[in-house]
């Protein structure tokens, strides 16, 4: 069997080249030549250009076309060169033959896997029917691809990852303006402040948003970050507050309380815009800058010299919604103020905040032609309730960790089959005990992946994915104030027995007699496809790799030419949809249990070096950060007699991992704070496995906590003890 | 000696260590040696922001290079055009004098090759019109190329500017 797609050295390129050796334009006399592509080490999928020469990546830069991105790349995509190189991930096929996670594999061909599936698969619907299937992928810019292959299934069970991540600020977004997190861009450029909650875009890294803030910086913008840790966006800052753990909320309410009682909103944007104002002056009251002393630990006086100033700044400024929010059962609602408080700022369509993202639509183009147009809508009621048991949960997006629970007692209705495609919800989900509690009542669990995942070891079938320099994707709409179109292309061979997604996808449903419900020959059928109509051709594209719909930033009319697609079309301080749930739109602050003497809440992040689980056994990116000591406050570590450099057990329930601690102020006193993706399990990722420990693995009990308003998962709620131990030799 | 060097604002530095990873792919060199590298100094408690620096150290390129002096095979050399310091790695015997001698750490130790590998400017790019890798892939653009007669006047400009602008000082 072959790969469809183009192989390398069959299409027509004209590489801009400027950044590279100008002799190498269009194949140049060392037999190179310039590939557009999307990078695929995190899931910002940045523009780059592939230099290859000899069949072979020479050279990863950013894709200068996009003129944000220049030819700037972070660690993590100039690694994808180790990543091809490596030969620890997948390199065929394999179906399990041993234990669930035992790590024993038959290597098989494509045929054999995928008739496997196939075979697995209509056995699950005939008993079950279609709606039993169900499918994760981490969203974002691909995700039309595996909606389309559920559609054409006919299962409603496609989630996202976000219950893990986004899915509080999501939620927040839509409750408010009727438009999720991806509606809305943030102009961080021209901003002359921007208020971070723990949204650290210094290591948590996307390369233009980092350009964008040190820009900003460089012109004078101020910037208050407020997190437990001191990340090192903290280091960047004009102000730091070190609050404490969980009680953010508290802060914003009363930031909106002085806000209001000062009367420094933007009077005529609410008056034109906004809705129920009344609801939430009544939700402030007697949240006064003291209050919130008691419980942030943020003095009333920094607090009012703050409003003073973000009021001077306005409207050109940023309270950022938050992205990974899965932190605890008010997130939500701090998410949920943090874009009140832009709203009443008027930051809303200005210059340097909150700008609404803009599709082709917006701008009179036809957009891409959807993969899933055309496709029967399935009727079938979600597996967790989303848009309908929840009205409150978008329907496109889903709660992961509801999946789980009702595979794990078969209610509403069994899900049987699962198949995770670049997903590693072992590692992503809270407590990886109970999520494979979950999956051991599957009867098929796939995964697809480039990498050895923690959830692709415990699978039934490994589909090895060829890297991202290896196969094209679909074409990407990359919303935002100036849209455009972006396309990874394939750059390289296969060096391995490895598939493109969208091949396996359609080989699947052919098997399954569906085939005509993907009929596409080639990645190039499917681009043509999606193109047709827009005005953009394939070639364009290609040449290019990004291709944007508009000359300059669109900003709508500020007094006509918004749209908020919420019930009543305004921005809903009290919104329908949330009274609809019988939630509160703004609940009373709910203040974070009290610890006892050597309990610590446990908290997460990022580096800028790693992506979650996904790089951690990549050659270059393991060595420049192998493990993850464990932050602890010196006050604490005294008290408890433990000295910097010190083994620790860090243990909740029966769970116990030990590590070594690093004793530093730069963590709040009542938590202790680990690097994200360590602890690996996987013995074929021989670098990883056995380095560090595993935040998600302490967070037992955690699957079932969640914001019931947002959705996400409550982790930072995980309180964990911490004791000195004598280590062995 | 260098006409070249390395500048690195420090204030626009996020201690990615981008340029690490650039510098390592772009010479095909796996875990450990690292041509250049930022240290983080801090992060360190600070009114009303925390601090840390972050120093970047690739190699300086002495004019009265130590590694050039202490090598015994001639492997460590100089381009007389532009005074870049490099090792010839066909001649390097893997002695390991270089990374002794040199005071800054620059120079490098291969367990691969198990020779001496250091920072020559990426000096097949210079001589393609290229930057070094390490600039033209430098997330924040922090890292610039410049002509050591040309800095100071440079620097002279931008804090110029700045006093203009008012926030300098």
């Amino acid at each position: 069997m072959t790969v469809d797609s183009p192989g390398p050295g069959t299409s027509p390129r004209s590489p801009t080249g400027a950044h590279m050796s100008s002799a190498r334009e269009g194949g140049g006399a060392d037999g190179s030549r310039i590939v557009n592509s999307l990078c695929g080490m995190c899931a910002t999928h940045c523009p780059i250009q592939v230099e290859v020469r000899e069949g072979r990546a020479v050279w990863l830069q950013g894709n200068p076309n996009d003129r944000t991105m220049g030819t700037s790349l972070c660690a993590r995509g100039a690694a994808g060169l180790t990543l091809e190189d490596d030969d620890e991930r997948p390199r065929q096929p394999m179906i399990r033959v041993g234990a669930r996670g035992a790590g024993q594999w038959r290597p098989v061909g494509w045929d054999e896997a995928l008739d496997y599936v196939a075979g697995k698969l209509a056995e699950a619907i005939g008993r079950h029917g279609s709606r039993t299937v169900a499918l994760s992928d981490r969203g974002g810019h691909f995700a039309d691809l595996t909606r389309r292959f559920l559609r054409a299934l006919g299962s409603p069970n496609y989630f996202d990852h976000d219950s893990s991540c986004a899915s509080n600020a999501h939620h927040a977004a839509r409750s408010l303006f009727g438009l999720g997190r991806a509606g809305l861009s943030y102009d961080i450029k021209e901003t002359r402040h921007i208020v971070l909650y723990g949204r650290n875009l210094v290591e948590s890294l996307m390369v233009k948003e980092v350009k964008d803030f040190i820009g900003a910086l460089g012109k004078g913008a101020r910037c208050t970050y407020i997190d437990p840790r001191v990340s090192l966006t903290a280091c960047k800052a004009t102000r730091y507050w070190q609050i404490r753990p969980a009680t953010d909320y508290a802060l914003n309410l009363a930031i909106i309380h002085e806000v209001l009682a000062d009367g420094l909103y933007d009077r005529k944007f609410v008056a034109r815009w906004v809705s129920g104002m009344d609801y939430l002056a009544e939700a402030v009251r007697g949240c006064t800058p003291e209050w919130q002393e008691a419980h942030t630990g943020i003095p009333a006086a920094e607090l009012r010299a703050f409003v003073r100033e973000i009021a001077e700044d306005a409207p050109n400024v940023i309270f950022h919604g938050g992205w990974m929010t899965a932190r605890h059962r008010q997130s939500f609602y701090v998410s949920r103020t943090a874009y009140i408080l832009n709203v009443l700022m008027g930051a809303i369509e200005v210059p340097g905040g909150v700008v609404l993202a803009k599709g082709p639509a917006d701008l009179g183009r036809k957009g891409l032609n959807r993969l899933t147009a055309g496709m029967p809508e399935v009727r079938e009621e979600r597996v967790d309730g989303a848009g309908r048991r929840l009205p409150h949960i978008d329907p496109a997006a889903g709660l992961l960790h509801r999946l789980f629970a009702a595979m794990e007692c078969g209610a509403p209705y069994p899900i049987t089959a699962y198949v995770a495609y670049r997903h590693d919800p072992l590692t992503g989900a809270p407590d990886p005990e109970a999520v494979k509690r979950a999956l051991d009542r599957l009867d098929l669990l796939v995964a697809i992946d480039v990498n050895y995942s923690e959830t692709a070891w415990y699978s039934d079938v490994i589909l090895p994915e060829t890297t991202y320099l290896e196969r094209g994707g679909i074409i990407a709409t990359l919303p935002g104030p100036k849209p455009a179109f972006a396309i990874r292309d394939q750059a390289l061979a296969p060096r391995f027995d490895t598939r493109p997604a969208w091949w396996i996808f359609r080989e699947v449903l052919r098997r399954l007699g569906l085939g005509g419900r993907f009929d596409f020959d080639g990645i190039e059928d499917i681009w043509r496809h999606q193109l047709e109509g827009t005005g953009v051709t394939l070639d364009d594209l290609r040449a290019k790799g990004v291709v944007p719909l508009a000359e300059r930033p669109v900003l709508f009319d500020r007094e006509d030419g918004l749209r908020f697609p919420t019930p009543s079309g305004t921005i809903e301080m009290r919104s329908a949809v949330l009274d609809k749930a019988g939630l509160p739109s703004l609940a009373p602050f709910a203040a974070p249990a009290e610890l006892d003497e050597g309990e610590f809440r446990l908290l997460f992040g990022r580096t800028a070096v790693h992506t979650h689980g996904q790089t951690m056994n990549n050659p270059l990116l393991h060595d420049m950060r192998p493990d993850n000591p464990v932050w602890m406050h010196p006050d604490r570590a005294a008290a408890l007699g433990i000295a910097d450099g010190d083994a620790v057990e860090i243990s909740r329930g029966g769970t116990a991992v030990v590590t070594t601690v690093e004793v530093t102020p730069l963590i709040h006193p009542e938590a202790v704070f680990l690097f994200h993706g360590y602890g690996r399990t996987v013995p074929a990722q021989t670098r990883a496995c056995g380095r560090g420990v595993a935040d998600q693995r302490l967070q037992t009990g955690m699957l079932h906590t969640f914001d019931p308003a947002g959705g996400g998962s409550a982790m930072t709620e995980t309180i964990v003890r911490v004791r000195r131990i004598e280590v062995p030799e | 000696m260098s006409t070249f060097v390395l500048v690195h604002e420090s204030e626009d530095c996020i201690g990615c260590q981008a340029c690490e990873v650039h510098c390592k792919t772009n010479k095909g060199l796996g875990a450990g040696p690292a041509p250049c590298k930022i240290v983080a100094v801090g992060p360190v408690a600070a009114a009303p922001a925390p601090r840390v620096r972050f120093v970047f150290l690739p190699c300086f390129h002495c004019a009265d290079a130590a590694c050039l002096n202490a090598c015994p095979t001639g492997a460590v050399r100089r381009r007389d055009a532009d005074g870049i310091v490099f090792i010839e790695a066909s001649v390097c015997i893997g002695c390991k004098s270089c990374i002794v001698a040199c005071p800054w750490g620059a120079a490098q130790w291969d367990p691969e090759t198990r020779k001496a590998v250091k920072c020559d400017l990426c000096k097949d790019r210079l001589d393609a019109g290229l930057q070094p890798a390490c600039v033209t892939k430098c997330v924040t653009g922090c890292l610039s190329l410049s002509k050591a007669a040309a800095l100071p006047d440079d620097r002279r400009r931008r804090h110029a500017a700045a006093l203009a602008a008012g926030i300098g000082g």
